[in-house]
């Protein structure tokens, strides 16, 4: 690559003096750089809340009885912890914060393609958010649905459903214009020489996200929309007393919400690549496997939604077709894992933080995988289907894996992002006490659905106490090791600036230009000549 | 790309383009009073999806874009053929 070197250094973005300043210099600018930001910061915000939450739930479960909350609280509990975490915080997850940062850097462009259109989505985003916290405290209370909002409770239930409803709706816009904004700026925005195939692997996965987001997220508006006009005018879309299908709700809801999994997991996936590329210091194994199962991951992704409807009543062929399908899923990922590891083989490893992280990810993200492989066999699944399995399988792929991907992103990138570095004694201190934390905390929810333990209770029999307990010990641990994690990133090391610009020696685009990057993040837009992880000095 | 070919439609054909949507609404409500059983749905959705390839052609210029655009549209729209073929997993054999 040519071209985009820095002999002298820009002000950086976030020097940058534009034509607003303070406050308003963040609120309205329309840099993809500080509106990932933006997204990084509210999102980090509902992430935290949402842990909070989780922490709550966890203390009213560590011993049989009413504990700490009414049974009606701990739903309301358990819906906004859900709410928050999947619609908050994992689902814009990365895509909108690393997305919206390094789409443009790492294809050598100046922006996205629409930068107003991606304010508006970050407005949009807070605006959804802002009506679901409005739900909570406003009507009969918080709606105690669970996240999934099935008919025909929710048709239902007194509590504050509407209002949460429209503030998924509202949030659905915001990815629909992000993946869009995606679409395009991936499309026409490339650098001269960057054909599709010498694009870097996170813009691959960036890139069917995207398409996911486009695609599968107005199908769920539509069926939120439906529930609003079956709560409010009574026309019974999913009643079966005026002819509807409460089935009905279920597959329309999942037909997004599966491929969401994907928008979740998607772009972690592309920022493992990235790292383990970069610190095995070799080119990746299989660059084109990689970057069709992506794509292959986001359309199969699209046909395997009825996995999560086993136990609804739907037929017996619907439920072997689903199941059959959702094993193709695993090819794809199973691809991923292999390339990983292949092109960690004889690599020469850097045992950085970003790298741990990135193992962290793998080995909660294969068991995630395996026991999602119970879940997707009927057979199996209809024992386990409502219990605690599910929640501690989930937790293994979205906390597990796209969470985990998340913080190993953020130690990855972070020199890039604000031209500081961290404190990695500390930061491997923390993960190694999350990590510690994570699989106490979730681990035991395995035990526990295979025991019979059902999902959503306050309450349990005596039998489930141990596991339980320990469960509860792991939240507390996995607490410790994210307030570390967090109050280390908050304390950056002063260092020399030639340790910030590239301290991993990444090759990709975004490591050639200054850290933190220039308002228009390249003072020439650069020619690529090779691709994306080629040893090239 | 299409910077420099524009096409530019006639007011002819948008007017011809709303008459037809005009007209297969009426017979969307007119088909509803013809006892067809279980077709009555598949007429119904015979007729949206009519009216929606028309909007697709003429009013967002589909038919004299790239093949790039026609070909990305069809390929959505088959996706979303297989998501209805699957769901009919279920309802056709519950």
């Amino acid at each position: 690559m040519s071209g985009n070197t820095s002999t002298h250094r820009m002000p950086s973005y976030l020097e940058y003096k534009g034509r607003y300043r303070g406050l308003a210099g963040w609120l309205l600018s329309t840099d993809h750089k500080r509106i990932a930001l933006l997204y990084l910061y509210s999102q980090t915000f509902f992430f935290l809340a949402g842990v909070v939450m989780g922490i709550f739930m966890k203390l009213e479960l560590i011993a049989p009885g009413q504990q700490l909350m009414q049974a009606s609280t701990y739903n309301a509990l358990f819906t906004v912890h859900g709410l928050t975490m999947i619609f908050l915080f994992i689902i814009p997850g990365l895509a909108a914060s690393f997305g919206n940062f390094f789409i443009p850097l790492m294809i050598g462009a100046k922006d996205v393609a629409f930068p107003k259109l991606n304010l508006f989505s970050w407005y949009l985003f807070i605006g959804g958010a802002c009506i679901i916290l409005l739900g909570m405290f406003t009507g009969d209370g918080p709606p105690d649905t669970g996240w999934t909002f099935y008919a025909p409770y929710s048709l239902r239930t007194n509590t504050n459903v509407v209002l949460s409803v429209l503030g998924a709706f509202v949030l659905g816009f915001s990815s629909v214009l992000t993946g869009l904004n995606f679409i395009v700026t991936i499309h026409r925005m490339r650098a001269p020489g960057m054909g599709f195939f010498r694009m870097p692997l996170f813009i691959w996965a960036m890139y069917g996200t995207s398409w996911i987001q486009l695609l599968a997220t107005p199908v769920v508006g539509i069926t939120l929309v439906m529930v609003i006009f079956d709560r409010i005018m009574g026309i019974g879309f999913f009643d079966p007393a005026k002819g509807g299908d409460p089935i009905l709700y279920q597959h329309l809801f999942w037909i997004y919400s599966h491929p969401a999994v994907y928008i979740m997991i998607l772009p972690a996936m592309g920022a493992i690549t990235e790292i383990v590329t970069t610190f095995s210091r070799r080119v990746v194994f299989g660059y084109k496997a990689i970057a069709m199962s992506s794509l292959a991951i986001a359309f199969v992704g699209y046909l395997v939604w009825g996995h999560h409807m086993f136990t609804s009543g739907m037929s017996e062929t619907a439920r072997l077709v689903f199941s059959l399908l959702t094993f193709l899923v695993a090819i794809p990922s199973a691809i991923k894992v292999f390339n990983w590891s292949a092109t960690m083989y004889k690599g020469s490893l850097d045992l950085q933080p970003p790298f741990w992280w990135a193992m962290a990810f793998m080995f909660v993200f294969m068991i995630g995988g395996l026991t999602g492989l119970v879940l997707g066999s009927v057979a199996t699944d209809v024992h386990v289907h409502d219990t605690m399995f599910v929640v501690a399988h989930f937790h293994y792929i979205v906390f597990g894996g796209a969470g985990l991907a998340f913080f190993a992103a953020l130690h990855y990138w972070y020199p890039k992002m604000w031209g500081k570095m961290y404190n990695k004694r500390v930061a491997n201190i923390g993960l190694l006490i999350l990590f510690i934390g994570f699989n106490t905390l979730y681990f035991p929810m395995f035990i526990l659905g295979i025991m019979g333990m059902p999902r959503r209770y306050y309450d349990y029999l005596p039998q489930f106490a141990t596991p339980n307990f320990i469960s509860t010990i792991g939240s507390w641990i996995l607490g410790v090791g994210l307030l570390i994690v967090i109050v280390n990133l908050l304390r950056p090391k002063k260092v020399s600036q030639e340790e910030i610009d590239n301290p991993w020696q990444g090759r990709t685009l975004e490591w050639k230009v200054q850290s933190p990057p220039s308002l228009e993040n390249f003072e020439e837009i650069p020619v690529v000549e090779h691709g994306p992880y080629d040893l090239v000095k | 790309m299409s910077e420099n070919k524009t096409h530019i439609s006639s007011y002819g054909s948008h007017l011809l383009v709303l008459a037809s949507l005009i007209a297969l609404t009426i017979v969307t409500v007119a088909i509803t009073s013809v006892q067809l059983g279980a077709f009555n749905t598949t007429a119904a959705m015979i007729i949206a999806s009519t009216k929606a390839a028309i909007v697709l052609l003429y009013f967002m210029h589909l038919k004299f874009d790239d093949k790039i655009f026609r070909f990305m549209v069809t390929l959505v729209l088959l996706i979303y053929a297989v998501v209805i073929i699957i769901t009919f997993f279920d309802y056709l054999y519950r």
